[in-house]
């Protein structure tokens, strides 16, 4: 291979926790700084170097209007771009503020709200400039990292599945919870953590974000009719870390009105 | 009496010499047990890994194991596994290849090819299973994996007492009784003061696993109380398929405004592929080390249900889900029969128990004829 590609990680809204994940590759991590030249990360190294880069994973939502600033001077700076967790690709946990009155909320937060200044919506980097490639999860998931990290070596398409979680529960022989009762979100949710939480007899949280062509809408009323869940914490399940993701805001949306139609 | 040349009884105290007589000859055994709320397949030991007094209550879209009355050790239907779990396994590395000065080399991905017996083989799994191996052992597509652990596996079938909900093998004509394809098949007999097990022979070395451990020969009593036990499973069944002209129905249904309707409730989410001991597909990955020395080969299951799966130069030719069901349903139903001289389908249930928002394909067939109102029968 020719020059090393250089490799920048940027941070928006967010809490750290994906691009800790490359941090957390241990034995991969020499094997990747050797592959790649990492110019701009600085959770790892105080040690930056100019753009232009030729890839760039992008952390967080877009919540402040420094923040919608920033994304489009990376973007310039940025050959290949990949949106990394569910901040960046779904809005994250911060994007439930699109659900209320920001004002509202610094005055109650903030001694001084004057100091605050903020977006009312956090969205995801798609909203803001082109993203050539989506890592999803909460945390993302390191394999999936490293196959990414990998296919941009090698110049070829990732192995990175748009399909339901149920696929993963099947392959790992994990009979599914939700079938025995406990409501899941896999059925909607994107492939890519390995269905951990079925496995140790928990619900998914789709953490992942929405499928490929998901069918929120047919799970949720199914969680209704069986009597799994209640109405309001229907609306809370597709109301967590990927929220502003538009299959779960369609559907969280759609339930919160049948909420109110039965009062 | 009649001939009952090759079949004994076996009473339940003795039952473990049945797994001792296959232990000895090498085989790892392979059976029903519970494990996370559900009767699945797992490699066993002993009679006591067997779900004993155990059974479970399914509906389309509903699964719950409950202890039983009794002591059965098979008093179940279908759960969440099939066999293809061993014969076809969900991830299967298939060859690695390592950089060479002049090239590369390469290794196979499987060194060991297990020996199994299968221990209690529902008889719409034994059709699975006979569907599975024109696939898998066609001359010119097989899969060498496949063959050689179907080969060495050692079946013991075990005609059902009971039917859930979600059977309906006696409309797909699989079952309950095991006909052929076993070397071993079981009934299990019990009653006030008794409990034991009809051992049939169906191969010469079924045969003489039973000589070891076979207790006493069958009578024509024992005949006849299996009968009444094949009998409760036919009874209990309440779901069926009307097979008639079924590939015509389908074939002649591509446009039929049903199919938008399954695709409101249908999540593509691939849970009845996956569960369907019949579905074959499978995707291949390559996996890469970092440095570009090591390349992995696998192969995993895959879904007629996912984007990528119909997705060649230019794009995905089945974009809505709509497409995608009625694929899988025309392809199991109808196409099978063009393909591989059968139904895709067994009658096991497990799509309709395993979806997980209950969508059922005997009530889709049926509302797919009704929608033709009757006019036209075949």
């Amino acid at each position: 291979m020719a020059d090393k590609p250089k490799l920048a990680i940027w941070k928006f809204s967010s809490c750290d926790g994906c691009q800790l994940t490359l941090l957390d590759c241990e034995d991969e991590l020499l094997s990747v700084v050797g592959a790649v030249d990492v110019a701009y990360f600085v959770e790892a190294s105080r040690e930056t170097k100019p753009g232009p880069y030729d890839v760039s994973l992008v952390e967080g939502s877009i919540t402040t209007p420094h923040e919608a600033e920033l994304i489009q001077q990376v973007r310039k700076d940025s050959k290949f771009l990949v949106s990394i967790g569910a901040c960046a690709t779904g809005g994250g946990i911060q994007a439930l503020k699109n659900y209320a009155d920001v004002s509202d909320y610094i005055n109650t937060v903030y001694a001084t709200p004057e100091y605050i200044s903020t977006l009312d919506k956090a969205t995801p980097i798609s909203d803001h400039v082109q993203v050539d490639f989506e890592l999803r999860g909460c945390p993302i998931d390191k394999g999936q990292l490293l196959e990414v990290v990998n296919a941009l070596l090698y110049n070829r398409r990732p192995n990175i599945p748009t399909h339901s979680v149920c696929i993963e529960c099947k392959r790992r022989f994990t009979p599914c919870v939700m079938v025995r009762g406990i409501p899941c979100l896999g059925p909607v949710t994107q492939a890519g953590c390995g269905a951990i939480c079925p496995a140790h007899e928990r619900g998914c949280y789709g953490c992942f974000g929405p499928m490929e062509t998901p069918n929120a809408a047919s799970l949720g009323q199914w969680l209704l009719d069986k009597g799994m869940i209640s109405e309001g914490d229907l609306v809370r399940l597709f109301r967590t870390f990927n929220s502003d993701a538009p299959a779960f805001r369609d559907a969280s949306i759609h339930f919160e009105k049948e909420v109110q139609r039965d009062g | 009496m009649a001939d009952h040349h090759g079949a004994y009884c076996i009473d339940r105290p003795d039952f473990g010499s049945l797994f001792s007589a296959l232990k000895k000859r090498g085989y790892s055994l392979v059976g029903p047990t519970v494990q996370d709320g559900a009767i699945v397949f797992d490699e066993i030991e002993a009679v006591d890994d067997l779900p004993e007094g155990w059974t479970d209550e399914q509906d389309a879209g509903t699964y719950r194991i409950r202890k039983r009355d009794d002591k059965a050790l098979f008093g179940f239907n279908s759960g969440p596994h099939s066999w293809k779990k061993f014969l076809y396994p969900s991830e299967t590395k298939l060859w690695s290849a390592r950089r060479t000065e002049d090239g590369f080399e390469i290794e196979e991905g499987e060194k060991t090819i297990p020996q199994y017996a299968f221990i209690g083989v529902h008889p719409c799994d034994l059709r699975a299973i006979e569907i599975q191996d024109k696939i898998f052992m066609a001359p010119d597509t097989a899969d060498p994996r496949y063959g050689r652990k179907r080969e060495a596996a050692f079946v013991i079938a075990l005609n059902c007492g009971q039917a859930s909900k979600t059977c309906f093998c006696t409309s797909m004509g699989t079952g309950p009784r095991a006909e052929s394809g076993f070397d071993i098949a079981l009934t299990e007999i019990m009653g006030e003061g008794y409990h034991y097990f009809l051992a049939e022979s169906g191969s010469e070395r079924g045969h003489d696993v039973l000589r070891e451990s076979g207790c006493r020969s069958a009578a024509d009593i024992d005949f006849e109380s299996a009968a009444k036990v094949s009998r409760q499973a036919v009874d209990g069944q309440i779901r069926a398929i009307d097979t008639n002209g079924i590939k015509e129905m389908l074939y002649r249904n591509y446009e039929n405004k049903h199919w938008e309707d399954v695709a409101e409730r249908c999540m593509s989410c691939a849970n009845c592929t996956l569960v369907c001991p019949t579905c074959f597909c499978s995707k291949t990955e390559d996996e890469m080390s970092l440095d570009g020395e090591i390349a992995d080969r696998w192969r995993y299951w895959d879904s007629c249900f996912t984007l990528d799966f119909s997705y060649i130069h230019g794009g995905t030719i089945r974009q809505t889900i709509r497409s995608r069901y009625r694929q899988w349903m025309t392809h199991k139903l109808a196409a099978w029969y063009d393909q591989f001289g059968s139904s895709g389908c067994v009658g096991c249930g497990r799509c309709i128990a395993w979806c997980p928002v209950g969508i059922d394909i005997t009530a889709e067939v049926k509302a797919l004829r009704e929608s033709e109102g009757g006019k036209k029968n075949g």
